[in-house]
């Protein structure tokens, strides 16, 4: 590993000592906030696989009945029947902070008080395969709106543990060995000076010495 | 006050309609990603899309993966399903853990 290009002077060296020790907390903190974030994600992930299973099964039966009921009716009236919906539906988004990760949560609102108010034709002129169709359809809603919701959560959460996991091996594997090393190499370079100090004064010493007393 | 629209070919999604979701029909990857612009820069925060049209516009759906709204979701359509879905599940979990241990798990539970 690479010596920084430094000084080897005290002050860098107690710079030094002070970012290593900011640097090992920071990984530590870093790494707890990684694995937590890991827990989460992987508990979520499991729901939203659970909640895509169920999803894309219902949407199936709904789709099976949507074409029997087109094969039953002309695509002109199932548009009429289908043009103008009786529910509306709007979305208030309140945000959840995991492990500084915002996340949206979804709150669904209907126009029309009743959640069975989904069908938006009379019934004379349609064949039942369509009711079921649209009601197979509003069965797995609250379940498409949370696979929304977790889905979105996945996402924002495995960008953030990448992050995360990147800045601890760069603490890990790069920064903290490199203050390391520098702070070894720093010292020994202080030891080396004193030592040459040392003995430059004791030569001075005999130097003087001699000269005094008129030795040799 | 957010809405949610669902995109795709008009079999796939005149079902939601009913259900107040507003509906976009979109045939063609060029029109499904000129849609899902313009719904995500009005205020629709949630967006089925249709595993068909998803995996003709990869790469806009990767553009909204993360930001924190609009939720992009791929839905099976009326040809069936394709897998997309689940594969984007496993692209999540790449990204986090570096390989699709969850989808390994399953397929190891099956016995494949």
């Amino acid at each position: 590993m690479a010596v920084m290009n430094i000084n080897p002077t005290r002050m860098e060296l107690t710079n030094l000592k002070r970012k290593l020790i900011t640097a090992r907390r920071g990984h530590k903190l870093l790494k707890d906030k990684r694995d937590e974030l890991m827990r989460r994600f992987l508990e979520l992930v499991r729901e939203n696989k659970r909640l895509r299973r169920r999803v894309e099964e219902g949407i199936g039966q709904a789709n099976m009945h949507m074409a029997v009921a087109r094969s039953v009716m002309s695509d002109k009236s199932l548009d009429v029947a289908l043009m103008m919906p009786t529910q509306e539906m709007s979305l208030d988004i309140t945000q959840e902070n995991v492990m500084s990760v915002l996340i949206p949560r979804f709150n669904t609102k209907m126009k029309t008080p009743d959640a069975h108010d989904i069908y938006s034709y009379g019934f004379a002129f349609t064949p039942a395969d369509l009711d079921v169709a649209v009601k197979s359809l509003s069965d797995i809603m609250p379940d498409l709106f949370r696979l929304a919701e977790v889905e979105k959560a996945c996402q924002l959460m495995a960008a953030e543990i990448e992050k995360t996991r990147r800045r601890v091996n760069a603490l890990e594997h790069v920064l903290i060995p490199r203050y390391e090393e520098t702070i070894r190499f720093i010292t020994m370079k202080l030891d080396e000076n004193e030592r040459s100090t040392t003995t430059r004064l004791m030569k001075v010493k005999d130097m003087m010495l001699a000269k005094a007393h008129h030795y040799m | 006050m957010y809405k949610i629209a669902a995109v795709g070919d008009k079999d796939s999604i005149c079902g939601f309609a009913s259900l107040g979701i507003h509906i976009f029909q979109a045939d063609g990857a060029q029109e499904a990603a000129k849609t899902l612009r313009r719904l995500a820069a009005d205020h629709y925060a949630v967006i089925y899309i249709t595993e068909l049209l998803a995996s003709q516009i990869t790469d806009e759906l990767d553009r909204y993966r993360h930001l924190p709204l609009p939720a992009v979701i791929p839905i099976p359509g009326v040809k069936g399903n394709t897998g997309l879905g689940m594969r984007y599940v496993g692209k999540s979990v790449e990204q986090a853990v570096g390989s699709d241990i969850i989808s390994e798990d399953d397929r190891s539970s099956k016995g494949i």
